[in-house]
Parts: structure tokens; sequence; C-alpha cells
């Protein structure tokens, strides 16, 4: 198994507080990494230092390594912009930007170069079939983004985010705010992109992880305490840490 | 002992609600009566002849021609001291918005800096323009005005699109930034595409400002009876048209001055509704 991502000894501060201890994991090439483990564990967190995003906070300090490709991303001669558009990004609640349908898709393409009108007509059509949104807006690419459901914003922002042609997928708990139909399209078209794109998944709903996962990390209070395909980690789970999630009873003694 | 406390609770409502009703009837009436002061007072002394001539007689005592070397006079210093100010203002709140942290300390000194200068009376201002013209060997003129202008109106401007484009949700800029925008880009096409109202709002509330502040003018713009037509030569404005006007002995003359004062209400109106009315078919993407 070829890894996609890497991290080596990654860990991450937000000012004195230790988010993220020392993750040592490998995200496999085209397959769903789903990573679980209870609210404040440092799922978020460990899914935006893929794509440098974590940078963006206050008093953020990381120490180790990521590696795409096997190249380091945090490297000084990393050029933020192009790991960024390497990594499509989906949000909890989805962010349209403050323009039309066609315009949220045309975006990325147009800051990473496209300007032909026949190229962007084309892509915007394609992404939003890829995204099973086309059927829904294609009478109104001109109005406000804003305006869609809730469901069909998500569904923009993963059309938005394949249009800049990236190589891994990154959903924070993308079907979160959804209804359970919106949340069912998007997993089903996350199943249905898996050959084409590494995705990674952090979840808080075990049978979504079930469902998705192809492999599964287990965050807990910032510590990695198992990883492994899917089927190995479900079903035989080697620490009774992740046995207990898994189980549903799982002890908070760590929350404050 | 349930309906006591009900009780209680429902006097408090009442009695806060009858205060915000009476604060905003202040508002309301304040606004009303300077609005209708300058019409009563200066209607009968408006005339075609306001609006097109410029002043005959001197503008000091002169009962007849015109105020319209003020009018053209404040509407060019007006808008280059705005534009000047936006070019200021823009890069300061991108940098302090979008190339800061959010709790960078240096970001806090600038907020300072401009919350003080925002503070600052306009005669200071106006003080400090004309210490700087003397410096650099300069007259009264409209460039100097401008400036000066330009300065007063800068921390206004600055500071209340920064207002708001900080509470421009955190997740927009994420998502910019996540699709491989650079900083520069997020700033242009998404945070000020979605402040762009605040941004007007902003400006015109600067223009308003910069238009009609007096002192600041003063000593740095001057006043002629001629029209505009060099930036190195001193230009009429309305506030000092007015101020002048008002100060005269002869009731006559006063009745321009509230006619200048009327003139220059309507103009800020006209500016501001029209702007707005124009940005109407630009905000209609922008997230609600």
């Amino acid at each position: 198994m070829k890894p996609h991502i890497s991290t080596k000894n990654l860990s991450v501060w937000y000012g004195e507080h230790h988010v993220l201890n020392n993750i040592s994991i490998d995200i496999p090439d085209k397959k769903i990494t789903v990573i679980i483990g209870p609210s404040g564990c440092g799922k978020t967190t460990l899914l935006k230092s893929f794509n440098r995003l974590i940078e963006l906070q206050d008093g953020v300090k990381i120490s180790g390594k990521v590696l795409l490709d096997g190249e380091d991303i945090y490297d000084p001669s990393c050029d933020i912009t192009h790991l960024r558009k390497k990594m499509g990004l989906l949000f909890q609640k989805p962010q349209v930007l403050p323009m039309s349908i066609y315009e949220n898709v045309a975006y990325g393409l147009r800051i990473h170069g496209t300007k032909d009108k026949e190229e962007l007509d084309y892509s915007v059509e394609h992404y939003l079939k890829e995204a099973s949104l086309w059927n829904e807006v294609k009478d109104r690419l001109n109005t406000s983004a804003w305006k869609l459901s809730i469901g069909q914003q998500q569904r923009l922002c993963l059309a938005r985010g394949m249009a800049i042609e990236p190589e891994v997928i990154l959903g924070d708990e993308p079907t979160a705010a959804l209804d359970p139909i919106s949340a069912e399209r998007i997993e089903q078209r996350f199943l249905g992109l898996k050959n084409k794109y590494s995705i990674v998944l952090v979840t808080h709903i075990l049978r979504q992880a079930r469902r998705l996962a192809d492999y599964v990390i287990f965050l807990y209070f910032g510590n990695l305490i198992e990883h492994g395909p899917a089927e190995a980690v479900f079903n035989h789970p080697k620490d009774p840490r992740t046995q207990a999630y898994i189980d549903g009873r799982f002890f908070e003694e760590h929350t404050s | 002992m349930a309906k006591k406390y009900f009780d209680k609770r429902n006097t408090e409502e009442a009695v806060f609600k009858c205060l915000m009703v009476l604060s905003i009837f202040i508002v309301a009436v304040s606004l009303i009566s300077i609005l209708a002061t300058v019409l009563v007072k200066g209607i009968g002394a408006l005339n075609i002849a306001m609006l097109t001539k410029t002043p005959e007689g001197g503008y000091y005592l002169g009962k007849t021609g015109g105020i319209l070397n003020a009018i053209l006079g404040s509407v060019i210093l007006g808008v280059g001291a705005t534009l000047m100010s936006l070019v200021i203002s823009l890069p300061v709140v991108c940098y302090l918005n979008l190339y800061l942290k959010k709790n960078s300390r240096f970001a806090l000194l600038v907020r300072f800096s401009l919350d003080v200068l925002w503070g600052v009376p306009s005669i200071v201002y106006g003080a400090f323009g004309f210490a700087a013209m003397l410096f650099l060997g300069l007259k009264a003129s409209l460039l100097s005005g401008t400036v000066t202008v330009a300065l007063l109106i800068t921390p206004i401007m600055a500071r209340s699109m920064d207002e708001i484009i900080r509470i421009i949700p955190f997740e927009l800029k994420e998502a910019a930034y996540a699709l491989g925008s650079t900083r520069l880009e997020t700033a242009f096409k998404i945070i000020f595409k979605q402040a762009q109202p605040a941004i007007l709002a902003a400006t015109l509330v600067a223009f308003g400002r910069g238009i009609g502040d007096a002192a600041c003018v003063l000593f740095t713009a001057g006043f002629t009876d001629s029209l505009p037509y060099s930036l190195f030569k001193p230009v009429a404005t309305l506030p000092l048209a007015i101020f002048f006007q008002l100060g005269t002995p002869f009731p006559e003359v006063q009745k321009r001055g509230y006619a200048a004062a009327l003139i220059l209400t309507l103009l800020i109106l006209t500016v501001s509704l029209s702007a707005r009315f124009l940005s109407k078919r630009f905000t209609e993407h922008l997230l609600k």
C-alpha cells in the first residue's frame, strides 16, 4: 500500500494546549480514510494540518513532518497555494462564496489560471455533475449560491473543491449539518469518487464511518490510539479504548 | 410568589422599553428639527442663481450671485479626499484582517492609533495641515485642503470598514484559502466583495464628514470667489460659505448661509441615496 499522505511525529500546540501528540500515520492512496474519536480529540486539527490551514490559527506551533507524495509540506520551499490546490476541503457547515452558483465553481479555476470561457463552462458543468448537483441547478447557474438549500450548498462546495483538480478530498464532518437525505447523497458521492481521489473524512458518526471507511484512524485526546484497515479496527480492535468507543460506551474522564 | 416574580420582570420590561422609545424619539426629533430649521430659514434665499453663479459683492457681504464656487469646490475637495482616504484605508484594513493574526499586538496598536486619531478634533487637523503647509512652503490651496481632509476622514473610514470586515466569518476566509487563494485574492475577490455594502457605507460616512467639515479647510483650503481651477490655488467650500455668511450682521446674507447649509445637506443626501441605490445591483450574491 502506497501512502499518499504521511505524518511523522506530528505534534501541534495551540498556545500551551497540546492538541496532537506525536502522530505518525500513513493515509492510503485512493481510499476513504476516516478519522474517528470523541469531540475535541484533535481530529479537525489533524485534517487541517494536511493543507496547512491550521497555520491561520493564533499561536499555533507545529513540530514533526507531514509528507504529501513523499515531500514535506512544511518545508519552506513548499508553495502553499499549490499545496492547497491539491486538496479539496469540505467544512462541517458548507461555506459558499458570495457569488453565483456558476462563479462558485469557476472561482478556483480562475485563480489558478483558467480564462477560456468554454473551458470554464465545460468544467462547471462537469464538476456540478460529479457532485450530483447539475440537474437541480442547471437552469439557475447565475442565481446566488446562498439561496440553495444547505444540502445543495454542501454539494456545491464539493463541486468547487473538485474543480481545482485536487488529489485529495478532505472532509471535516461534511454531513454533520445536513438532513439525512442530503447526507446520504454526499456519502454516495464519496463512495463514487474514491477511485479518483484519496479521501480523508472526520466524523463522529460511527455508523457513517463503518459505511464509508477503508481505513480508520482512532484519535483520543491528541494521541493516536489505533489505525488500520476498517475491517480490522471495527471488528478486532487491539486497544480496549477503541473497543469501548466502538461499543458506544465511552469514558470521558479527560473532559473538563 | 410566582406572580410577584413575574410582575417584577414585566415592569422591568415596560420601563426599559419606554426608555428605548424615548431615546429613539430624541434622535428622530433632533434630525427633523435640524432639517426643518435649515429648510425653513434657507428656502427663501434658495434660487437658481445660488446654484449657478459665483458670489457677487464679496462672500462676506454679497447679497446677490450664488455659491457655485463653494459647491464645486466642496464636491471636488470632498471626492478627492474620499478617494485619497479610500486608497489608504483599503490596504490598512486588508493588512489588519488578512495578513495579521487575530490577536496580533501590532494590529491592536494600529486599531488603537486609528481610534485616537478618530477622536482628534478637526481643528487640530486643520492646525496640523497648516503647520505642514508652512513647513513645505505651500499656500492655502485645493491640494492642501484635500490632503488635510483626507487625513481627517481616514481613521473614520478605515475603522468603520475594519469593524465590519472583522466580523465576517472566519470560515469564509478559510474556504478561500482552502481553494488555494493567496491573501490578496482572498481580500479582493472574497472579503471586500462580501463587505462591499460596509465599504460603501464607511466611504459615505467619511465623505459626509469630510465635505461638511469647516475647521479642517479654514486654514488649508482658504476661500475664493472664483471657481476652482488649479490644485495649487485656494478653493471655496460650502462649510466656510455657511460660516462666513452666517457671521455677517445682515439677515439677508444670513439667509443665504442657511440656503448654503440646505444645499450641503441635500448634496450629502443625494450622494448617499444614489450610491446605495446603485450598489443594490451588486449585492445580490452576498451571503446573508
